[in-house]
């Protein structure tokens, strides 16, 4: 197949030396070098601290989820990135929690997948299994298809499998992709937001970002004061200031 | 099978009306036996700061909610369709343990309209009979406003319940809400302050030629002590309110307006942990013997009781009596038998506002109720709805409960769900974008129901409540005509851009989205046993020792928030066991 000698390498080297080559990038600080950075799964942007070892994903899930949830959210000068919040670290570490386990859903069966999806989630799979199954089969398909698994592919070829994952266009075996998909956006968005305390938002960058003062939680001064911008940055549940 | 001590009263689920029957009838001296299936919680230690302000664990995970691992429903949209698990939490929450749904609502308090109770003789009489379709059986409740309006007056002045006057005596009051029915007197606190959204919204509304006043809210805007000498403090509208206890001891709870004087009661006694899986009844199944409910250590408990009082949510009311045969269980193909009658609904709409960075709405500041605007204009029959050709409506709420962003942060129309362009949108948007959303009533039809699933369990074995729902023409008119009336006001407000979740038809009724937790019916009250499963004292027809409280016996769902109505009819119910029924035990009202 074509894919035998994919150009994307090349293209990679590419955008980030032309990236690193423009001037402004070192103004614009640890934002601007992930996004250099974002475009190569195999060097994800790390954000300062130990490195988290992951206790449930293996090392190519681990390799999938970093180079997914990189585009999911992508770091730029907007503010953190999936991956420099800390999102795969919160992601492990709800599969070691209760919710990982589907401990809180109801799980007996008899299983109707093909209901209509207004209905709601039907399938067997707790997150964990969803997961593991999802993204083994994501990575085969990534393999037949570009002779690579899926975090080693360039930036604009994994969003394009990203989209035809939420639309569900990519059929696999056992897992609907949507479904996955879906499971998979919701927990990245929830690790982005959520306090820092379950692994993601990192230095609260999520919530400075957006400007929620987080677990402030006492407004009694301020809607006596409608439409002025609230002064305040973010506290955390630990007690973090910024 | 373990055989306990009789009892004279046993409670069952300790929420709302159960805390008020316990109240209210323990000056009898009789013993009262409350049993609640979760933990006990109070806001010290469960919902302290600062790990209450916790939107993961609370929120989305849903820490205060029934698991429903152990329980669920199971739903379908037609008769003749398979239902499947409702497995994730969407569309509605169960609460859990002591309490109930009374600790994470948001506390709006509403009171029904007077022609909300009386619908099917209202608007047979002003619209006659043939603008209700064919299938569409609302019922009158067998209790008018005036009637009930002592009972709704109590429940607000226990809760302590802050919002301004609308109808006085008769005369209307600037500032409040002109279409509600008279009231003896004013609510027991001044509203909450506006929210900058509801500002806003308030003032489009105005210049529209609307009725604009502050929510009724149970999230007090300053300190007050209830008629039991429980004390409330004022809100800080921190933001975390419904899914969330209240670390303030502002929202009005069971914790927060009774539990404080019930639990001291010598002749009140609380079991949690304590699941009553039955209602027993005698040989002639006329009369109930007790209940029978599985302890902590998972054994089977005898408990007899001389009077039952059913108070858990309204889904396990109906599934409580349908498990212990009491009542017809009602057929959606002869429409007869009355168990699982009449499950309705709400239907909502939401319009997300969106402004230019010069607007600083920050979004996060909101209580659950308080510091909200709405607009009652074109709900209930507030208006003619002759030229619109449909029953109901709905009230326009204008503001923010809170800017929690995993679950309320919005994007305008047009912005990608992912990537580059979402988070763009999320930074650019969160501080300067509010909601109008439309919340209104759904009728009761004849194949709109609730019956046991055929198929899943829970984990005691037992079947599931099975829920048969879909929205109906009606509903989609009703929705289209009010949010119309909420799109002028927006408008009105000058955004740059506006987002709209309108249920149109053809769209199925999604579990994956939350609506509302106001689901209601199934053991409706009502004039006579060949209609309804319990008299208006909300005893049963069938079996007079037993009563039923709560939004199960709405004969079909109001455009308002139900909580209101709820502790109103419980107090009309108690008052009539404690000063009627006691006395003289049988029915209240002779079938």
């Amino acid at each position: 197949m074509s894919s035998k000698q994919p150009s994307s390498p090349s293209r990679r080297d590419f955008l980030r030396q032309s990236l690193v080559a423009v001037p402004a990038v070192s103004l614009m600080g640890t934002a601007a070098i992930a996004q250099t950075q974002s475009g190569t799964a195999a060097t994800p942007a790390v954000a300062a601290g130990p490195k988290y070892t992951p206790r449930y994903f293996t090392a190519p899930e681990w390799d999938f989820l970093e180079a997914a949830v990189d585009r999911l959210i992508p770091s730029n000068e907007d503010g953190p990135g999936a991956v420099e919040a800390g999102v795969p670290e919160f992601l492990d570490r709800q599969m070691e929690a209760a919710y990982g386990h589907g401990g809180l859903w109801y799980m007996q069966g008899p299983f109707v997948p093909d209901s209509p999806p207004t209905l709601g989630y039907q399938l067997r799979y707790t997150p964990r299994e969803l997961y593991r199954k999802g993204i083994a089969a994501i990575d085969d398909w990534c393999q037949k298809q570009h002779n690579q698994k899926f975090a080693a592919l360039p930036a604009d070829q994994r969003d394009a499998i990203l989209h035809q994952l939420e639309k569900g266009e990519i059929k696999l075996d056992d897992v609907p992709t949507a479904a996955f998909f879906s499971q998979l956006l919701t927990n990245t968005k929830e690790g982005y937001f959520a306090d820092p305390m379950y692994g993601g938002n990192k230095q609260m960058g999520a919530w400075k970002m957006i400007g929620f003062p987080g677990a402030r939680a006492d407004f009694a001064d301020w809607v006596e004061q409608p439409g002025k911008v609230y002064p305040f940055g973010p506290v955390s549940i630990e007690g973090a200031k910024s | 099978m373990i055989r306990m001590k009789p009892v004279d009263i046993v409670i069952v689920g300790f929420g709302w009306t159960g805390a008020i029957m316990g109240i209210e009838l323990a000056d009898t001296g009789l013993k009262i036996l409350a049993l609640e299936r979760g933990a006990y919680r109070d806001t010290s230690p469960d919902f302290v700061y600062p790990h209450n302000a916790d939107e993961l664990a609370y929120g989305i995970r849903g820490e205060l909610f029934q698991p429903l691992a152990r329980e669920t429903v199971t739903v379908r949209h037609a008769v003749s369709d398979t239902a499947v698990p409702y497995r994730q939490y969407g569309s509605f929450l169960f609460g859990n343990n002591v309490g109930g749904a009374g600790i994470h609502w948001n506390g709006q308090h509403y009171r029904p309209s007077p022609e909300d109770l009386e619908i099917h003789s209202h608007i047979s009489k002003r619209y006659g009979q043939k603008f209700m379709p064919d299938d569409m059986q609302i019922q009158d409740y067998g209790v008018a406003y005036d009637e009930l309006e002592p009972y709704l007056e109590q429940f607000e002045y226990l809760c302590g319940t802050s919002g301004t006057a609308g109808n006085l005596n008769g005369e209307i009051k600037p500032g409040g809400n002109p279409f509600e029915g008279a009231r003896k007197k004013p609510y027991p606190n001044p509203a909450v302050a506006d929210t900058y959204g509801a500002k806003l919204f308030a003032d489009a509304a105005r210049a529209v030629g609307y009725h604009p006043f502050p929510q009724p809210s149970d999230n007090a805007s300053r300190p007050y002590t209830n008629p039991h000498g429980v004390r409330l403090g004022p809100c800080n509208l921190c933001g975390y309110c419904e899914r969330f206890g209240c670390f303030m001891y502002s929202k009005a709870s069971p914790q927060t307006t009774i539990l404080p004087v019930l639990m001291r009661k010598p002749n009140f006694e609380l079991r949690t942990h304590s699941h009553v899986t039955k209602i027993n009844l005698d040989s002639s199944g006329k009369r109930a013997t007790g209940v029978t409910y599985i302890d902590a250590q998972g054994q089977q408990v005898e408990q007899p009781a001389d009077l039952v009082i059913v108070s858990a949510f309204q889904m396990h009311n109906v599934r409580l009596m349908l498990l212990s045969g009491i009542g017809t269980p009602y057929d959606p193909n002869t429409g007869k038998g009355v168990i699982g009658k009449n499950y309705a609904y709400q239907m909502m709409s939401s319009i997300g506002v969106f402004f230019d960075k010069d607007v600083a709405i920050n979004p996060f500041i909101g209580g659950g109720a308080g510091g909200v605007q709405i607009v009652d204009d074109f709900n209930a029959d507030h208006f003619d709805h002759g030229p619109h050709g449909f029953v109901g409506g709905a009230y326009i709420y204008g503001g923010q409960t809170g800017g929690r962003p995993i679950q309320q942060l919005i994007v305008p129309p047009g912005t990608p769900s992912w990537g580059a362009g979402w988070k763009k949108a999320a930074k650019d948007n969160y501080l300067h974008a509010t909601t109008v959303a439309t919340h209104g009533s759904v009728m009761s039809y004849r194949d709109r129901y609730l019956d046991l699933d055929p198929t899943y369990k829970d984990a005691f074995g037992l079947p599931l409540l099975r829920i048969t729902f879909d929205w109906h023409d009606n509903e989609y008119k009703m929705s289209q005509f009010v949010t119309e009336r909420a799109q002028e006001i927006v408008k009105q407000m000058n955004p740059k851009a506006t987002s709209l979740t309108l249920r149109k038809p053809g769209d199925h009724y999604d579990i994956r989205q939350y609506q509302t937790t106001h689901t209601t019916g199934g053991v409706i009250q009502g004039a006579s046993p060949d209609s309804s499963a319990l008299n208006r004292f909300q005893q049963s027809w069938d079996v007079s020792n037993v009563f039923v409280t709560g939004a199960s016996a709405f004969p079909q769902n109001l455009g308002y928030n139900p909580t209101g109505l709820i502790g109103g009819l419980t107090y009309m119910s108690v008052k009539a066991i404690r000063e009627t029924y006691l006395k003289q035990p049988g029915p209240l009202v002779q079938a």
